[in-house]
């Protein structure tokens, strides 16, 4: 039997009678790194909110870690270990490169509602964002503010924040996004690494990124599962074909020779 | 993007190391000028009118700490500001206690009211959040018109200055000053700390990115409510000192008027910058002096001010001047 983290049942969001996830069953394996593909306008990033609490689903049940999570808060999600990224890029930009990660080492601390002390108590988190920062190559940028960045290492920015948080889970919106190649090639890297011991659920254009890190993928269009399964399954359904076809050259490419 | 990426950060784009309280260089020099000019004005400019300045300028740090720091637009702070010299002169005339009592009911009262403003309107963002505001401010105004204890159209008049801590007696303008000013330093101080602390680093995160520090388990309505009870609070103790000075509360310090004001003075000044709204406060409340003669052209003028401000020099005066200098002030 496999390990479920992350479960949905008929997961369905309308925006005014237009349904842009309809009848959703996802089943996310702890432990792996599981993508969510589809076309422009699939909902994939409608999932990924209402996955977060981010938007309140109009019907169906999400089940995170055995628990029924439909009725949280994002901060509450945020905190039981789910933790998402997002489409564009979400950066502190005023505040320091190492500010943001601290950010999220910060969280530890619980609440912060201390006005009264210095941020000089936060300095005890430098070492570990260091570190964090290390890690995906920003050494040298700890000091700029982040909205000097440029757009790569922004991404890469975020995923340091989010690491931060040592999440359970964590949900990436397509971080490869308009980046150059050795940036993509770093930040798969990257999420390679840091996917041991946790779960990624991974939106992602690229279908090489795609190809190179998922275990199971699953295929959103027009808000509906139209296959699931690893990607040699999925890029061998016709249906898949049907939607990719034209629009990406390199999946209709692969499925020819399989 | 390869790794030589870093060059196209110039040094003075570096963040600052702050230092001191965390001040940075620049900031400790610009506050040992504000100290020295506070401590001396006195002896040559008229006490009144300074003591004037000091309380909206206290009053403009407040607001700055809502607008410049989480990025919340209060249109209704004139609720706190009036209130909190309602509430001390209250205090003062009818139960007869010190003003320091006083002023610090003004501050209490303010953030309470604050709580109860606050945690409604920060159920909305952006230009709603303004209106609820405008319009709690108004219901605000409405009670102190109607409630008996404000004196309606009069006001309260001739509030007590009294003895401070029931010993040294506030009767001489020059004496009072002291206190006023020690108020403004305090509270300028406390201002800084906040967004220098573990909270204001959550403050100026959710207004970068509210999303996201959702995301990263904040619960973002919490931090705004705080930051908005600590400006409420503070508004509310500068409103009281106000009401000290000038021996009155009336209706012109709750109308909605007054939201505009300290609006004009933040963003003269430079919102979100540590002294520009000591500097806005001093412009206008300067302005308003001098101009007194033209009569209702003073709010013409202000307009053009503000309008002046808002296409030419949108980082406001301090904001622009850091901006040459290559600081932050
Ligand atoms: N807040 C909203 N109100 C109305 N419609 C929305 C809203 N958010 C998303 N939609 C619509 O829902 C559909 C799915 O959008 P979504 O952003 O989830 O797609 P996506 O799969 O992430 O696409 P992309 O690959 O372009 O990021 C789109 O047609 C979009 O216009
Ligand atoms: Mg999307």
């Amino acid at each position: 039997m496999v390990d479920t983290i992350l479960e949905t049942e008929g997961l369905t969001k309308e925006f005014r009678g237009f349904a842009a996830v309809s009848d959703v069953r996802l089943e996310v394996a702890r432990g792996s790194i599981h993508g969510l593909i589809g076309p422009n306008g699939a909902g994939k990033t409608t999932c990924f909110n209402l996955l977060t609490k981010f938007l309140p689903p109009t019907r169906g049940v999400i089940r995170y870690d055995g628990r029924d999570i439909t009725g949280l808060k994002p901060a509450e999600v945020a905190r039981l270990g789910l933790v998402r990224s997002f489409q564009i890029s979400a950066v502190f930009p005023h505040l320091t490169v190492l500010e943001n990660v601290r950010l999220a080492l910060q969280r530890r601390r619980g609440g912060s509602f201390d006005f009264w002390r210095s941020e000089g108590l936060l300095k005890q988190f430098d070492d570990r964002a260091m570190a964090l920062l290390e890690d995906v190559g920003l050494t040298g940028y700890a000091r700029l503010t982040a909205g000097q960045l440029p757009y790569g290492r922004k991404r890469a920015l975020e995923i340091a924040t989010t690491l931060a948080l040592d999440p359970v889970m964590m949900l990436l919106d397509e971080p490869t996004a308009g980046m150059t190649h050795e940036d993509v090639d770093r930040i798969v890297a990257l999420v390679k690494r840091v996917a041991a011991g946790r779960t990624v659920l991974l939106v992602e254009h690229n279908l090489k990124v795609v190809e190179g890190l998922c275990d199971t993928i699953t295929v959103l269009t027009r808000g509906r599962v139209l296959a699931q399964g690893d990607y040699a399954t999925v890029s061998r359904n016709p249906e898949v074909q049907a939607a990719y076809l034209g629009t990406d050259p390199a999946i209709a490419g692969s499925t020819q020779h399989a | 993007m390869a790794d030589t990426a870093i060059s196209v950060a110039a040094p003075d784009a570096v963040h600052e190391e702050a230092g001191l309280f965390g001040f940075t260089r620049a900031q400790a020099l610009a506050f040992g000028v504000l100290v020295a000019f506070v401590l001396v004005s006195p002896f040559f400019l008229y006490p009144v009118f300074l003591m004037k300045v000091l309380c909206f300028a206290l009053f403009a740090c407040a607001f700055n700490l809502l607008i410049g720091y989480v990025g919340l637009l209060s249109f209704g702070h004139a609720a706190f500001f009036g209130m909190g010299g309602y509430i001390a002169g209250h205090t003062a005339k009818v139960w007869g206690l010190t003003p320091e009592i006083a002023i610090i009911g003004g501050g209490a009262v303010g953030a309470v009211l604050g709580l109860g403003i606050g945690w409604l309107a920060i159920r909305r963002s952006g230009i709603y959040f303004a209106m609820i505001t405008l319009a709690m401010a108004q219901m605000v105004y409405f009670f102190c018109l109607q409630a008996p204890f404000t004196g309606g159209e009069d006001g309260i008049q001739q509030i007590p200055r009294g003895r401070l801590f029931g010993l040294i007696p506030l009767d001489t303008d020059f004496t009072l000053y002291w206190l006023v000013a020690a108020i403004f330093l305090g509270g300028f101080l406390l201002v800084h700390r906040v967004v220098h602390s573990p909270f204001g680093q959550v403050m100026k995160a959710v207004r970068e990115n509210e999303p996201r520090a959702t995301s990263l388990g904040y619960r973002t309505d919490d931090y705004k409510l705080l930051a908005f009870v600590l400006s409420a609070g503070l508004a509310g103790v500068a409103g009281g000192t106000k009401a000290m000075v000038f021996g009155i509360a009336t209706l012109t310090d709750v109308h909605w008027n007054m939201s505009g004001e300290v609006v004009l003075m933040t963003l003269v000044g430079g919102l979100g910058t540590v002294f520009g709204p000591v500097v806005g406060a001093a412009v206008i409340v300067t302005m308003q002096n001098y101009l007194a003669e033209f009569g209702a052209w003073v709010t013409v003028i202000q307009g053009v001010i503000f309008v002046a401000c808002v296409l030419a020099f949108r980082r406001g005066v301090v904001g622009e001047i850091g901006n040459l200098l290559k600081v932050r002030l």
